[in-house]
């Protein structure tokens, strides 16, 4: 067997172990509150508060406006300077969560807005408060419209957790980084921390045609 | 005969545009009203005020013992209350796409009125059985024809049980065979003394099944009276070249 398989399959369960108790439940734990926030902002962005609304609004122009890895240095290294100081995990999820929650509303406010007015008007004229009509009528057609680019902004996500590894999280891609520093075999071991991320996201995919068959069902 | 519904010196406008000027009309109780008029006469709009999906700036609207005016703010508990009064079938049907096609039939009595499932769904079933749509119950919207779609539509107004049905014409986006079966039930509906009220650009229906027309212009009401006196008039030029326009032969 070659010197370079060796390592690859000694490195395999080390690399898939940080994947399944770091870059998995980090990933799962931010996008629950990812998606809380999410669907909070959109729909204060199409309410008609307007202070509120520009709070919200200058939430998503902050996130989606600076890179990923600067808001992650600002708030684990930065923060402390302003008497925050916060575990890896901790500035870890908040960071991830507030990102992804930034991008995903957008995703969940261009699937409300996509739904016709008739619905609405069907759903008022009924005599439905504001808040049934999400409920009933708005909210189920937005969770069918929403499952792709929502899915997009998990997979976005599940890769973007690699960059955790430059606030000291054990992550898959920093073992694998520690496995090159000592084997030297950059292109096997990155390859085979790609191929991993490639699985996780290939599960997600599964699931996302799963779910989309599902929601679909009245098409 | 009671009059239920009542406008009085109505007026709308979007931004600049003054669509309804100074209206003042008042729908009975048990009647058929068709609302005609070239389009943008703004007749849809005077439809669109009775359940609020439009606010008038200025004037008063009266429902049975409701009444509001439209210079203060409207409250959402009046506007709620207006609604149950009425009910609406869309030109573009609007039935729920998620739900099947009785889910949509008693989603109003059932989230609105707070009414017992199990005997909406005995109810909504004898609604569907009377626009002939039984059969269709567990379909879901995208499953059916647009006749058909708007019978369900018919129906989930039915269920609610208003005081008023509202048809903001309702077989614009049907074609003509499937236009049939949905005037049948609207006939059917009117020789039933339900109250309605319809915008609609088919004449023949409105000769055959309209107690009284309301004749809209610019946002005018240029005439307001029996069915016949509408057909048979002989004076006002314009109602003439109306009708005369509809007719080809």
């Amino acid at each position: 067997m070659s010197r370079e398989l060796e390592i690859v399959l000694n490195s395999i369960w080390p690399v898939l172990k940080a994947g399944l108790a770091v870059t998995i439940p980090l990933s799962l734990i931010s996008f629950a509150i990812a998606l809380v926030i999410a669907v909070i902002t959109a729909l204060v962005k199409l309410s008609n508060f307007k202070i509120l609304k520009f709070i919200f609004s200058t939430y998503v122009w902050i996130f989606r406006g600076t890179p990923l890895l600067v808001q992650l240095f600002l708030v684990f290294y930065g923060l402390p300077k302003a008497g925050v100081t916060l575990d890896p995990w901790t500035a870890a999820i908040i960071t991830f969560s507030l990102n992804t929650g930034a991008y995903a509303s957008e995703s969940i406010r261009a699937s409300i807005l996509s739904i016709p007015k008739g619905q609405w008007e069907a759903a008022e004229s009924l005599g439905m408060t504001y808040w049934q009509v999400l409920r009933r009528v708005i909210a189920p057609q937005t969770v069918r419209i929403s499952l792709p680019p929502v899915t997009n902004d998990f997979i976005d996500l599940v890769k973007g957790t690699s960059l955790a590894a430059s606030i000291t999280i054990a992550e898959m891609f920093m073992i694998g980084q520690q496995i090159v520093a000592f084997t030297y075999e950059p292109l096997a071991i990155y390859s085979l921390v790609a191929v991993i991320y490639l699985l996780f996201v290939s599960i997600l995919t599964v699931i996302q045609g799963r779910l989309e068959k599902v929601a679909s069902k009245y098409i | 005969m009671d009059i239920i519904v009542k406008f009085k010196e109505m007026n709308k406008s979007f931004q600049n545009h003054h669509v309804l000027k100074n209206i003042n009309v008042e729908f009975n109780k048990g009647e058929t009203t068709v609302i005609l008029g070239p389009s943008g006469s703004g007749k849809s709009t005077l439809l669109r005020c009775i359940n609020l999906l439009e606010i008038p700036q200025t004037g008063t609207l009266e429902i049975d013992s409701l009444k509001v005016d439209f210079t203060q703010k409207l409250s959402q508990k009046d506007k709620l209350l207006i609604r149950q009064n009425t009910a609406m079938v869309f030109q573009s049907f609007n039935l729920f796409p998620h739900m099947t096609v009785l889910e949509n039939v008693i989603e109003g009595p059932i989230t609105v009125l707070k009414k017992d499932k199990s005997k909406m769904i005995q109810i909504g079933e004898q609604l569907l059985e009377k626009v002939g749509l039984l059969h269709k119950k567990d379909s879901y919207p995208s499953q059916l024809s647009g006749g058909q779609q708007q019978r369900v539509a018919i129906a989930r107004a039915l269920a609610m049980e208003p005081k008023f049905l509202l048809f903001d014409e309702p077989t614009s986006a049907l074609d003509p065979e499937l236009e049939g079966e949905v005037l049948k039930v609207l006939k059917a509906l009117s020789e039933e003394q339900k109250s309605m009220i319809l915008v609609t650009h088919n004449l023949n229906f409105a000769r055959v099944a309209a107690d009284r027309i309301l004749f809209l212009e610019n946002g005018e009401i240029l005439f307001d009276g029996r069915t016949d006196e509408f057909f048979n008039n002989t004076e006002n030029e314009r109602i003439i070249s109306f009708i005369q326009s509809m007719q080809f032969i």
